[in-house]
C-alpha cells in the first residue's frame, strides 16, 4: 500500500471519529444550557467550545456566545477546519483519495452520509434542528464502521483506519474528562452537590457512556467512579484502556503484516506498562490532569511513530 | 395507468433529412432496435419516469462525477445519463471493428515511423512541417522504440454516422482518451435498473475492459521487469476532472493509483513509496499530459510529474502508457492526412472514411472556407473539448464575422469541415422520446499481441434539441452503448 494511502486512511478514521465525539460533545452542552439560566447557559457554551480548543477561532468571528451561534460554527461554519461539515467533508476527500484501498460499501456509506449532511448543513440549523443533525453523524458514524466491519479486507489499510478511530477517541475521552476535571475542580469536595452531578452527567453523554454508567453503579454518579469507568474500564468502548487494548492490537497486526517492528510498537508498550499498574488512587495521587496530560503526549508520540514507521509523508 | 406510451413515441418528430438509429422515417423500427421498441413499448409511462429519476440518484451515491471548476471551489457534477441505450447491429460492429484496426494500426505505424526513419515524409506523403511545428513533438523521443513497439496503448476513436451504412472517423484520441469509466458505469447502471432487457435482448459484454487493459498494459512491460509486472495509474490528483475514472480504473484493475509526489527514481527505476518502503513500478498508466510529466525534461513547474522519469524510460526501466509523443498523431491537421497514412502503412484503402476536411494552410481551401463559412465548421488544429471552434449553421453573423478575422490572421491554425447531419438516436424526456445527435467512442487496447476492441463504447448525446456539440463539458449527456450478439 502507498505510505499517502495509509496516511489517507488513517485521517479518514480520525476525522470520523472527531466528526462524531464533537456532535455527541454539541448535544450534552446542549443539553446542560437548556437546563441553565442565560448566563450559566453562555458559560456552559463557552466550555463546549474550550473543550473542543476552538476559542480564538470561534472568538475571531463571533461576538458571543449565543446558543445558535455556537452551534452554527461547529456544525456548519465553512471558515471553521474543525466543524462538523468541515471534517466530514475530510473524511470524504479522504475516502476519494483512498477509493481503491476501500471497499465499495465502505464508500458508499461515506459518501451517502456526506451527501445527506452536506445539504442538511447547507442552511443555518434551528435549536430543533441540532439534534437531527447530531442523530444524523451518530448514525453515518455507526454505518461507516459497520461496512468497515462487514466488507473491509483485513489487511494492513484496516488497520491504519482503526489506528486512527482509537487514537482519535482516546484522545477525545481524554480531553473532555480533563477540560471538566478542571471545571469541577473545587467541587469535588461536594462529591453529590447537584451541579456537580449534572456536569458529571454532561461527560458521560459526551462520550454515550450515561447509560451504562448508569447501570453500573445503580443510577449513582461519583468522581471516583466516573474516573475508573472512563479510564480504566476495558469493557467501555470510550473508555482510554479500552481505546489503548484495541490500538495495541491494531498495531501488532501491523508489525506481523510487515514482519517488523516499528517506533511505533516500542511506544505502545511503554504506555502499556504504565497503563496496566494504575489505580484510580494512584491517578488522583498524581494529579488527573497531569495523568490525562502524560497519557496524551504519549498517544501524540505513538501517532507521529505510525507515521514515520510507515512512510506517511517521506 | 397505462396512458400516453403512444404520445411518448409520438412526439419522437422524425425528420426526412436526419438519419434516426431507432425510428426509420417512415415511422418502422430499425432492426436492431425492434426487441427494444417492444419492450419499451409494454413499460409504463409513469414508472420509466421513477425510473429516471433513480438513474441520477445511483450515480451521485456511487460518486460517478466529473469535476469543474467555478469561481471559488470545484464542484463536482454528474454527466447526465439517458436510459434508452444506444444499439448497434453485430453486422454493423463487425465492420467498425476492421475499420478500426485498421487505423489504430496505422497510427503506430506512424508513430514508430515519424520518431524513426521518417519513410512516409521521404515518399512526400506528409509534408515534414506539419509535425515539425507541433508541440505534440517530441524530437528527443527520435530513435527511440518504446517496449514492444507499441506507442498508443489506449486508443478513442470518435465515430459520427449519418445513414444507415455511413460511418465516418470524426477525431482520433491517441493521447489520454477518457470515459471508458462511463462505458463501463452505464452499463452497470442499466442492468440494475432494467435487469429483464438482458434477459431479452442479447447484448456484448464490456465488463472485462478493466481486466483487457491491465494484461494488455503487463504485456508491454520493459525488460527490467522481474517477477509480475507492477502498474499504476498515474493521476494529477482528486481535483482533476477525470478523477474518478482514474481511481476507477485503478481499482478494477488492482493497480495503485499514484500521484506525483508519490514516486522518485530509485538505483535507476521509478519507484512509489509505500508502507515498506520504494517499490519500482514496471508500466505505468499515465493520465498526465506528456508536457506535465517530468519538470526535468518539459514544464519546469509541473509537480504532476516525476523528476528524471524520461531519463529512466529512454534507459528501458519502465514503461509508460500511452508514449511520449504520441500527441503527434492526433490533431487535425494530422487528421486530414489520415486517409494517405492509412494506405501507405497498410497498403490498403481506408475501410472508415474520415469526414471531408479543408486545410486552411493551403490558399485553395482557405479561399473556399472564407467564401462558404456559414455552411462550416471550422476547428483549430490543436483544440479539443468543443471549444475554439465555430459552427457555421448555428452562428450569428457577428460570431461569423469574428471568426473570420482569427482565420484570416491564421489560417494554418484551422480546418474545416462540412456540417455533417449527424445519426439521432431517441432519448428519454418528460414528454417522451425525442431524436437527439450522438456521436461513439469505442475504445481500443494494443498490446504486442494484439489490437482489442470493446464491444461497445461510449456513446455521446447533445441534450439540446437540434444541437451538434456532444462535450459533456458543454451539456451532453451519455446513454449506454449495445452492440448485438449474433
Amino acid at each position: 500500500m502507498l505510505g499517502r494511502t495509509a496516511h489517507g486512511l488513517f485521517w479518514m478514521f480520525r476525522y470520523l471519529e472527531r466528526a462524531e465525539n464533537t456532535a455527541r460533545l454539541l448535544n450534552a452542552g446542549l443539553r446542560m444550557a437548556l437546563t441553565r439560566d442565560l448566563s450559566t447557559a453562555e458559560d456552559e457554551w463557552r466550555s463546549v467550545i474550550a473543550t473542543l480548543a476552538l476559542q480564538s477561532q470561534y472568538e475571531a468571528a463571533n461576538d458571543d456566545y449565543s446558543g445558535a451561534k455556537v452551534w452554527n460554527f461547529i456544525l456548519r461554519d465553512k471558515d471553521n477546519p474543525s466543524s462538523i461539515r468541515s471534517m466530514f467533508g475530510a473524511v470524504r476527500t479522504n475516502a476519494r483519495m483512498g477509493r481503491n484501498a476501500i471497499s465499495g460499501d465502505l464508500w458508499e456509506a461515506i459518501n451517502e452520509s456526506w451527501i445527506q449532511l452536506d445539504e442538511k448543513l447547507s442552511r443555518p440549523v434551528g435549536q430543533g434542528a441540532v439534534g437531527d443533525v447530531v442523530r444524523m453523524v451518530r448514525r453515518a458514524a455507526t454505518m461507516v464502521h459497520g461496512a468497515m466491519d462487514g466488507s473491509k479486507l483485513r489487511d494492513e489499510g484496516y488497520h491504519f483506519g482503526r489506528a486512527g478511530t482509537f487514537i482519535e477517541r482516546a484522545d477525545s475521552t481524554a480531553r473532555i474528562l480533563d477540560m471538566k476535571y478542571y471545571l469541577l475542580l473545587p467541587s469535588l469536595n461536594y462529591v453529590g452537590s447537584s451541579l456537580d452531578t449534572g456536569q458529571w452527567e454532561s461527560v458521560l453523554r459526551s462520550v454515550a457512556g450515561d447509560h451504562v454508567f448508569s447501570w453500573l453503579n445503580a443510577g449513582q454518579i461519583h468522581a471516583h467512579g466516573i474516573v475508573e469507568f472512563l479510564v480504566l474500564d476495558d469493557r467501555f468502548p470510550r473508555s482510554l484502556a479500552f481505546c489503548h487494548g484495541a490500538l495495541r492490537d491494531n498495531l501488532t497486526a501491523l508489525a506481523r503484516l510487515h514482519g517488523t517492528e516499528g517506533k511505533s510498537n516500542e511506544f505502545m508498550r511503554e504506555t502499556d506498562i504504565e497503563l496496566n499498574e494504575m489505580t484510580t488512587e494512584q491517578i488522583f495521587d498524581r494529579g488527573l490532569h497531569e495523568f490525562l496530560t502524560d497519557y496524551m503526549a504519549s498517544h501524540a508520540k505513538i501517532a507521529s511513530a505510525i507515521s514515520e514507521d510507515y512512510r506517511f509523508l517521506s | 395507468m397505462y396512458c400516453a406510451l403512444h404520445n411518448i413515441r409520438g412526439s419522437m418528430g422524425i425528420s426526412k433529412d436526419i438519419f434516426d438509429e431507432m425510428y426509420r422515417a417512415d415511422g418502422s423500427t430499425s432492426d436492431a432496435y425492434t426487441e427494444y421498441s417492444n419492450w419499451f413499448d409494454e413499460q409504463d409511462a409513469g414508472w420509466l419516469r421513477r425510473k429516471d429519476a433513480e438513474a441520477d440518484d445511483s450515480f451521485r451515491r456511487t460518486g460517478i462525477t466529473f469535476n469543474v471548476y467555478g469561481e471559488d471551489e470545484a464542484e463536482e457534477r454528474l454527466i447526465p445519463f439517458d436510459m434508452v441505450p444506444r444499439i448497434i447491429s453485430a453486422r454493423e460492429w463487425r465492420k467498425l471493428t476492421r475499420g478500426i484496426e485498421q487505423r489504430v494500426s496505422a497510427i503506430n505505424a506512424l508513430l514508430y515511423d515519424l520518431y524513426h526513419r521518417q519513410e512516409i515524409i521521404r515518399a512526400g506523403r506528409v509534408p515534414e512541417h506539419l509535425f515539425r511545428n507541433n508541440d505534440a513533438w517530441l524530437p528527443n523521443m527520435v530513435g527511440f522504440t518504446p517496449p514492444g513497439g507499441v506507442y498508443t496503448h489506449i486508443v478513442g476513436i470518435d465515430l459520427v454516422r449519418t445513414g444507415p451504412d455511413e460511418f465516418f472517423v470524426l477525431e482520433d484520441n491517441a493521447r489520454t482518451p477518457s470515459g471508458v469509466s462511463y462505458m463501463l458505469e452505464n452499463r452497470e447502471t442499466m442492468m440494475a435498473m432494467f435487469p429483464e432487457l438482458f434477459t431479452r435482448i442479447p447484448v456484448e459484454q464490456v465488463s472485462n475492459y478493466p481486466r483487457r487493459l491491465a494484461r494488455s498494459l503487463a504485456a508491454c512491460a520493459p525488460k527490467m521487469t522481474e517477477g509480475k509486472p507492477v502498474v499504476a495509474v498515474l493521476t494529477p490528483g482528486i481535483y482533476n476532472s477525470a478523477y474518478f475514472e482514474h481511481a476507477f480504473l485503478a481499482d478494477q484493475m488492482g493497480a495503485e493509483l499514484v500521484e506525483g509526489s508519490d514516486l522518485r527514481v530509485v538505483n535507476g527505476r521509478v519507484q512509489m513509496r509505500t508502507t515498506r518502503g520504494f517499490k519500482p513500478v514496471d508500466v505505468l498508466y499515465r493520465r498526465v499530459d506528456d508536457e506535465f510529466l517530468d519538470p526535468l525534461t518539459f514544464n519546469p513547474d509541473s509537480c504532476l510529474g516525476v523528476p528524471g522519469i524520461m531519463d529512466v524510460y529512454r534507459a528501458g526501466g519502465i514503461t509508460i502508457a500511452n508514449a511520449p509523443g504520441t500527441g503527434v498523431a492526433d490533431d487535425k491537421a494530422i487528421y486530414s492526412f489520415m486517409p494517405e497514412i492509412v494506405e501507405f502503412y497498410t497498403g490498403e484503402k481506408p475501410l472508415l472514411p474520415n469526414v471531408q476536411t479543408w486545410r486552411c494552410a493551403d490558399a485553395d481551401s482557405l479561399k473556399y472556407v472564407l467564401d462558404n463559412l456559414g455552411e462550416l465548421v471550422v476547428k483549430e488544429v490543436h483544440g479539443s473539448g468543443g471549444y475554439g471552434m465555430l459552427i457555421g449553421p448555428t452562428a450569428s453573423r457577428m460570431e461569423i464575422q469574428r471568426f473570420r478575422k482569427k482565420l484570416e490572421a491564421n489560417p494554418s491554425n484551422y480546418i474545416a469541415q462540412p456540417t455533417l447531419s449527424l445519426s439521432t438516436c431517441p432519448i428519454f424526456t418528460k414528454k417522451g422520446l425525442a431524436p437527439r445527435h450522438v456521436d461513439l467512442r469505442p475504445f481500443v487496447l494494443v498490446s504486442p499481441n494484439g489490437i482489442e476492441i470493446t464491444p461497445g463504447g461510449l456513446t455521446r448525446v447533445a441534450l439540446k434539441k437540434g444541437s451538434l456539440v456532444v462535450n459533456s463539458s458543454q451539456g451532453g449527456g451519455t446513454k449506454d452503448t449495445w452492440v448485438l450478439k449474433d
